[in-house]
């Protein structure tokens, strides 16, 4: 792997890494209010 | 067999923006607008949060389906224009990373369907999102030139969704919604066959223009539109909506009926002066979004 491909593939695997960071946190809000939800 | 530029890009993992390709977002955002007008125009008050949810899990199992259609489409979309760029036949998304992902999002709509909204729901979402995958995409599309009559199904189902997150229960006017997206699906893609045929002829797809030439095409588009603005204007009669729903849709399924009847007079061939096609096509967008805005003005404002 060279030095460039090798930064292109990191620079791609954070970009994911970023993205399901976001999905994930915007999940724990969304089940956070279902629960609050359901109990209304 | 792929190129060594496709092996090479394959060695990069997919962007997530890729990803979002591969459910196909603007089929998506038609699904999630029938799907919440259906449940807007429920006769029920829903919580934001759940109706949020439902809207959600409609948009993630579509999205579902499109990915699962991409993954075992991809052969027949490199050899077509439209959809040679794709993220699989393009060479920028692994076969088994949008497989898995597909088949990911698809189990998790239902299960966050079935566990935050309600048992029915999930189940339609289910039917709907098998419906699209093995029947329209792997049994009808590459078998018959009514392959778009049947998977149209698939597409009607968000109103029943809707309808059912908010209610509990499927009643006639979601089946009338259903009927009417059914219905409309064949006009609006035989339109688009007819001036983009040769994409599919490429790729070996039995559409109707292909196989049954653009004549008999264009009389199916006409009388596939008179059930469907029948449909549309039932429930006004029916004493399921009020005269703004019955009025728009009347209004807007007699304009449909009368491009529908000159695509089915015209006897152009060639794609490129192919104009009441192209017309017919981009009406019918705003027809299905217009009609079902009237639904949920008509409940809003008559209620």
């Amino acid at each position: 792997m060279t030095p460039e491909h090798q930064r292109d593939y990191q620079a791609r695997q954070r970009s994911r890494a970023k993205a399901m960071a976001l999905i994930l946190g915007a999940l724990v809000i969304l089940f956070f209010a279902i629960s609050i939800a359901k109990m209304a | 067999m792929s190129s060594p530029a496709v092996a090479a890009s394959h060695e990069l993992p997919a962007e997530w923006r890729d990803f979002l390709a591969l459910t196909k977002p603007r089929v998506m955002t038609l699904v999630v607008f029938t799907g919440l007008c259906a449940m807007l125009a429920a006769p029920v008050h829903v919580h934001p949060v759940i109706g949020f949810t439902a809207i959600l899990c409609i948009a993630l199992g579509a999205g579902a389906s499109g990915a699962l259609n991409q993954w075992y489409e991809s052969d027949i979309d490199a050899v077509m224009k439209r959809t040679a760029g794709r993220p699989l036949p393009a060479g920028r998304m692994d076969r088994q990373a949008a497989l898995h992902f597909s088949v990911g999002l698809a189990a998790f709509s239902v299960l966050l369907m079935g566990l935050a909204v309600n048992l029915l729901s999930a189940v339609i979402l289910t039917g709907s999102i098998l419906f699209y995958v093995l029947i329209y995409t792997v049994w009808l599309k590459r078998r018959t030139p009514q392959n778009i009559v049947i998977g149209g199904a698939a597409g009607a189902f968000p109103p029943l969704i809707g309808w059912a997150a908010a209610t509990g229960r499927v009643d006639l006017l979601p089946v009338l919604m259903f009927g009417l997206v059914f219905l409309w699906t064949p006009p609006h893609f035989w339109a688009l066959g007819l001036f983009v045929r040769t994409d599919y002829a490429a790729a070996g797809v039995p559409m109707m223009p292909v196989v049954a030439g653009t004549r008999a095409t264009r009389t199916q588009v006409f009388l596939y539109s008179v059930p469907m603005a029948i449909c549309a204007v039932a429930p006004w009669p029916l004493g399921l909506t009020g005269w703004i729903y019955g009025g728009t849709a009347a209004i807007l399924s007699l304009v449909f009926v009368g491009l529908a009847a000159k695509v089915g007079m015209s006897r152009v061939e060639d794609p490129a002066l192919m104009r009441d096609e192209r017309r017919m096509f981009g009406f019918s967008i705003l027809y299905l979004f217009a009609t079902f805005g009237a639904l949920v003005a008509d409940r809003m404002l008559l209620a």
